[in-house]
């Protein structure tokens, strides 16, 4: 084992551990998930009552939503909250003392957090949307299998990309939040992110003409690309070009980060004694 | 000083407090505001797909969408301190000296926060409302304008109850029950369209069990010209009313809590 990588190495570790104490946030978390997905989903299934043919199929955007609410904590929602705190109370100025990258360290910490969070939740999601609601009358609406191993085996592919794109956004949110202060400016990008992520409403029942930009900006490989890969609505060469657009972004954002975070931290000033 | 005063002065108080740090403050409600606003892009998208839901087209699920929001945003504004009961009042032993005090417990616990960034929620039910009416193009009166006032406000006493009964519950939990927000913001996400678009089971827990139906579809409905064709007009309109039998059994639980309440502080 490379002896650079054991603090990012030990940071992923605390913060699983961290994680998998907070079991009954975790519950609340899933049986929020469940119920608004299955509001989300009946409200999907009366728009697609009587109407022609759709980009996806009934079948595909249930599974969609599901997908949503089980992978919700992939979302870069809020900056770390450790680092948030660390910069209203000063103590952030001693990132720059530990003898670690901070864009390295700061990046494992959010994709640590990330990965913890949502394989909390992903399983039970799973139980009760994927398992359990095929034996009740409204099987049809159940959260389905990928059509094919290429689709799953690509989803896998995606759903990775996207724990790194969402890591690089949540620290450019940390980076913003050092550098104005305050954490309550990146709370402006919740809206576009659950938008433009496909959350709110899925991308592909978007208008035609915005098809190109909607697949090729950022927030589209935090949940639509996989999504869409997953059940087998973007495959072959548009299930490659989703793949493109998400490691783009996560390079892009990575080489922005680490100027920017350079540039934040060459001025940074502590507040407090 | 009495009870309305004295709510007037907590009001008083916590806009002051509020204006000490301007800047967070705007940054709270605008960011709210803009949250909330793309979300109804969504609901633009949809329709620019899909045209109508059972029927409903955009410009009629908007008002539905209006009210909902509207009554969510003004019910949380007076609301959220119940919120904080369980871990703000009782597990530190805070809850006894506002029993001390000569006045409504309920009263105190919602002059302690009065959440004015939920202005933000606000301000797009008002831009969803100008929406709706600019593209319906209503000759409504006073009447129909009363008549969603009025289902509005029972949507805002349910709401209200729903929070306070968060608050109960932590007489016994004493911890802030993230549940109950499946009943809150997701009865606000669910009566956000028309409720004859879900399916019947769903429908009828809106309708009987947590009565969000009763005050948020059947008044716009009937204003919308398209009551439910099994509840006539004068039902359609005492609906709203189960808005504020809820909050009377929400106060009454709320009764029951205190009686139960047991001091943990030292």
């Amino acid at each position: 084992m490379n002896a650079a990588a054991l603090p990012f190495l030990s940071v992923l570790r605390a913060r699983f551990t961290l994680m998998l104490q907070y079991r009954a946030a975790a519950w609340a978390g899933v049986a929020t998930q469940f119920w608004f997905g299955a509001i989300r989903v009946l409200i999907l299934v009366a728009f697609y009552e009587g109407a022609g043919k759709q980009p996806l199929n009934l079948a595909q955007v249930v599974t969609y939503i599901w997908l949503g609410q089980a992978f919700l904590a992939m979302l870069p929602w809020a900056p770390d909250a450790e680092i948030a705190a660390a910069v209203e109370s000063g103590n952030v100025g001693y990132e720059r003392l530990r003898p670690v990258d901070t864009y390295l360290l700061w990046f494992a910490r959010a994709l640590a957090w990330r990965v913890a969070n949502t394989s909390l939740r992903v399983g039970p999601v799973f139980v009760l949307a994927g398992l359990l609601l095929p034996l009740t009358q409204m099987a049809e609406w159940r959260w389905r299998l990928p059509p094919d191993l290429s689709a799953a085996s690509l989803f896998c592919v995606s759903i990775a990309f996207t724990a790194l794109l969402s890591s690089a956004i949540t620290v450019l949110l940390n980076i913003v939040t050092t550098a104005v202060r305050t954490p309550r400016a990146a709370y402006f990008l919740m809206g576009f992110t659950n938008f433009f992520s496909g959350l709110v409403v899925p991308l592909a029942l978007m208008p035609g003409w915005a098809q190109g930009f909607l697949l090729w900006q950022p927030f589209a490989g935090l949940a639509d690309i996989p999504f869409r890969i997953y059940s087998g609505a973007l495959s072959g060469a548009m299930a490659m070009q989703g793949l493109a657009s998400q490691a783009l972004w996560v390079v892009l954002l990575v080489l922005i980060g680490r100027v920017w975070l350079e540039r934040v931290m060459a001025r940074i000033d502590m507040q407090g004694s | 000083m009495n009870g309305l005063q004295l709510y007037w002065r907590f009001t008083v108080v916590n806009i002051r407090a509020e204006m000490l740090y301007p800047s967070p403050f705007v940054l709270r409600l605008t960011s709210q505001f803009f949250v909330t606003i793309i979300e109804f892009g969504g609901l633009w998208a949809l329709f620019a797909r899909f045209h109508h839901i059972r029927g409903w087209t955009f410009a009629q699920v908007a008002l539905f969408y209006a009210i909902a929001a509207l009554s969510f945003a003004i019910a949380d504004a007076l609301s959220r301190g119940f919120e904080w009961v369980g871990p703000l009042l009782i597990k530190t032993g805070n809850f006894d000296r506002i029993l001390l005090r000569p006045r409504s417990t309920a009263l105190q616990i919602v002059g302690r926060d009065i959440q004015l960034s939920s202005l933000g929620r606000f301000l797009q039910g008002v831009v969803v409302l100008c929406v709706a009416v600019w593209l319906l193009k209503p000759d409504w009166g006073v009447t129909q304008w009363l008549i969603l006032a009025w289902g509005g406000a029972g949507g805002v006493a349910l709401f209200f109850g729903l929070q306070m009964l968060e608050g109960v519950l932590a007489f016994w939990t004493t911890e802030a029950l993230e549940v109950v927000n499946l009943l809150t913001y997701g009865g606000e996400a669910a009566a956000q369209y028309p409720l004859n678009i879900y399916a019947a089971w769903f429908r009828k827990v809106l309708i009987y069990f947590v009565p969000i139906g009763c005050s948020l579809y059947f008044p716009v409905a009937l204003v919308l010209g398209r009551g439910a064709p099994d509840v006539p007009p004068w039902l359609a309109l005492l609906t709203p009313a189960s808005g504020f039998a809820f909050l009377l059994l929400a106060l009454g639980a709320w009764r029951i809590g205190i009686r139960h309440y047991t001091s943990t502080g030292s």
